[in-house]
């Protein structure tokens, strides 16, 4: 099998968001990057898979901050090559990057009945909408989200997935190959690699560079204006030393009589 | 000039999810100031039932056939695409939720119109139609002019009064017929969640664990508070998904909606995920050492501080007053 696995690097909102002078984008000097959680999930599973299944497990970004290091990342934890598209990329959107997934595929005739194309489900800053099922579109291949478990059937060549509902409610889904999946979470948790690793795979690997033509992406919207989130709601914030604090919880919870 | 705007129902397992009354109201507003009718669409198997819940809508679409208990994403937008364009639609609005999800992109890609995620308001001024949308875990807005008079537009759960979308009536219904479309049904079975050791949705307390809780032994804190103010511990997505608690412990759009008399949130960003879940709590004390973490946002009371700091004096204080 061919697991084929789209990665994409996306501000780390533990870090404080500033936005550019613009009005429109975030302000890259404050900006650190990383994979996306769901993205990384997206590795884990492939690897898995390769490990029960055979085959070759292949990650594709597009170039951004920091995308180096979770390239080879994904090699050391598993991964067979890193691709990385290089060209004129800020701020393009789902529809977007999906048209140069599905020209890439296309140009290296990557689709047969032995691939599963792999991304995240979701990310935070999906704001035309996730990825995967633009690709999919483009591809003219079935699709599904939200997926939490994946098998492969040998004897059919096709796949048993599991999609989350809500309320922990999940649907069985039996699924054909080849075909796009959005991973939610892995079926364990994303290994960890101790950095010496990382290194070590700087040494021997190498990352494969595809530029692309600027022009010829659809562009369907145009932000106006970003803003920081309203702070209507704001909680009333509690200071001073954690013994004050802490006298000042309990009075608050026997007032509203838990306590 | 486009001659309705719709919503696309959503319901599961039979039931019309609330969702959808939040997408009727806005949908009528957005209807009224456009001046067009409001349009619900509603598709699946054994579907009627859902047909008296849909009152805020000037008519129905239905589209009910055997098949289409839980097909295929695309085979949906399929079929979308068909009633957006015979009804010459501008505006579709669907759930963001797990049950939707992928339809909004699908269908966009199909017709050739913008789709827009996570919106959290919409606003009509002298024709033109903005969409607020919640991005970067619900810590930046963005708003974007609608330039094209069609989109599809994925609603956020909890953005709009569901009140505004109920009526009692039942709305002129047409029957739409499922297009000539070849498709097998991959659909197999709905596996419910296993019963954890604890029901999170019936306990009063919930000591709710987060990513900045950091590593698993630190979750004894959260069962230090638990020890003296009773309840449970849950907690948000990435602490599941790591599997330091089990799925039963979650809360969010995937997991469990809780309402508890107490939400104690140690180390939870507030991702509007997770949000979704626990909003509508009686009393929200949040821990968070960011800021400006979204917590503080639906938090009643906040605490920008180490939990490792303020968790065990709070426990050794409520030990000793009781």
């Amino acid at each position: 099998m061919n697991f084929i696995v789209f990665l994409k690097m996306v501000p780390d909102v533990i870090e404080e968001l500033k936005i550019a002078g613009d009005g429109k984008s975030l302000d890259s000097d404050w900006l650190r990057m990383k994979l996306n959680e769901c993205d990384e999930h997206a590795v884990e599973e492939a690897i898995i898979l390769k490990e029960k299944t055979g085959g070759k497990v292949t990650v594709i970004a597009l170039d951004a901050m920091e995308l180096d290091d979770a390239l080879f990342s994904a090699l050391a934890k598993g991964a067979d090559k890193a691709v990385k598209i290089t060209g004129n990329l800020q701020n393009i959107h789902s529809p977007a990057v999906a048209e140069i997934y599905a020209k890439y595929l296309k140009d290296n005739c990557l689709i047969d009945n032995k691939t599963l194309i792999l991304s995240g489900s979701q990310a935070i800053d999906d704001i035309e909408g996730e990825m995967i099922y633009f690709l999919a579109e483009l591809l003219n291949l079935p699709v599904y989200g939200v997926v939490t478990s994946v098998s492969y059937n040998s004897d059919k060549n096709d796949l048993t997935i599991m999609k989350e509902f809500s309320g922990g409610i999940r649907g069985e889904f039996e699924v054909e190959i080849p075909s796009v999946l959005g991973i939610q979470a892995a079926e364990n948790p994303p290994r960890y690699i101790p950095i010496a690793k990382i290194r070590a795979i700087m040494k021997t690997s190498t990352i494969e560079e595809i530029e692309i033509p600027e022009d010829g992406l659809t562009e369907k919207i145009a932000i106006d204006k970003l803003f920081e989130s309203e702070v209507s709601g704001r909680a009333e914030m509690l200071e001073g030393s954690p013994e004050e604090i802490s006298a000042k919880l309990i009075e608050i919870f026997t007032v509203k009589g838990i306590i | 000039m486009a001659k309705c705007i719709m919503v696309l129902v959503e319901h599961f397992q039979g039931t019309v999810v609330d969702i959808t009354y939040e997408m009727l109201g806005a949908g009528r507003k957005i209807a009224e100031s456009l001046d067009v009718p409001l349009t619900a669409v509603v598709f699946g198997k054994d579907v009627n039932k859902c047909l008296s819940a849909l009152g805020a809508a000037d008519s129905v679409v239905l589209i009910e056939d055997e098949r289409l208990e839980m097909p295929g994403i695309r085979i949906i937008a399929e079929i979308l695409k068909s009633v957006f364009e015979q009804k010459e639609a501008s505006i579709m609005l669907m759930g963001g939720t797990n049950i939707t999800a992928g339809i909004g992109p699908s269908l966009a890609c199909k017709l050739k119109v913008p789709f827009l995620n996570f919106c959290k308001n919409i606003s009509v001024e002298g024709g033109t139609v903005t969409v607020t949308s919640q991005l970067f875990g619900g810590k930046i807005l963005s708003n974007v002019n609608l330039t094209n008079d069609k989109c599809i537009i994925s609603v956020y759960p909890g953005s709009f009064q569901n009140e505004a979308g109920k009526a009692a009536k039942i709305p002129p219904v047409e029957e739409f017929a499922v297009p000539a479309i070849e498709f097998e049904p991959t659909f197999k079975r709905y596996i419910e969640p296993e019963a954890g050791d604890v029901d999170i949705t019936k306990e009063s307390v919930l000591i709710s664990v987060g990513r900045g809780i950091e590593n698993s032994d630190n979750i004894s804190l959260a069962d230090d508070l638990v020890s003296v103010l009773g309840g449970a511990v849950a907690a948000s997505r990435p602490v599941i998904d790591q599997g330091w608690l089990p799925l039963s412990r979650q809360v969010g759009k995937s997991g469990m909606i809780v309402k508890p008399k107490l939400y104690f949130a140690l180390g939870i960003s507030g991702a509007p995920e997770h949000v979704e879940g626990m909003k509508d709590s009686e009393l929200i004390v949040a821990v968070n050492k960011d800021a400006a973490a979204p917590i503080f946002n639906v938090a009643h009371y906040g605490i920008c501080a180490d939990l490792q700091d303020i968790v065990p004096v709070l426990v050794e204080n409520l030990k000793n007053k009781n």
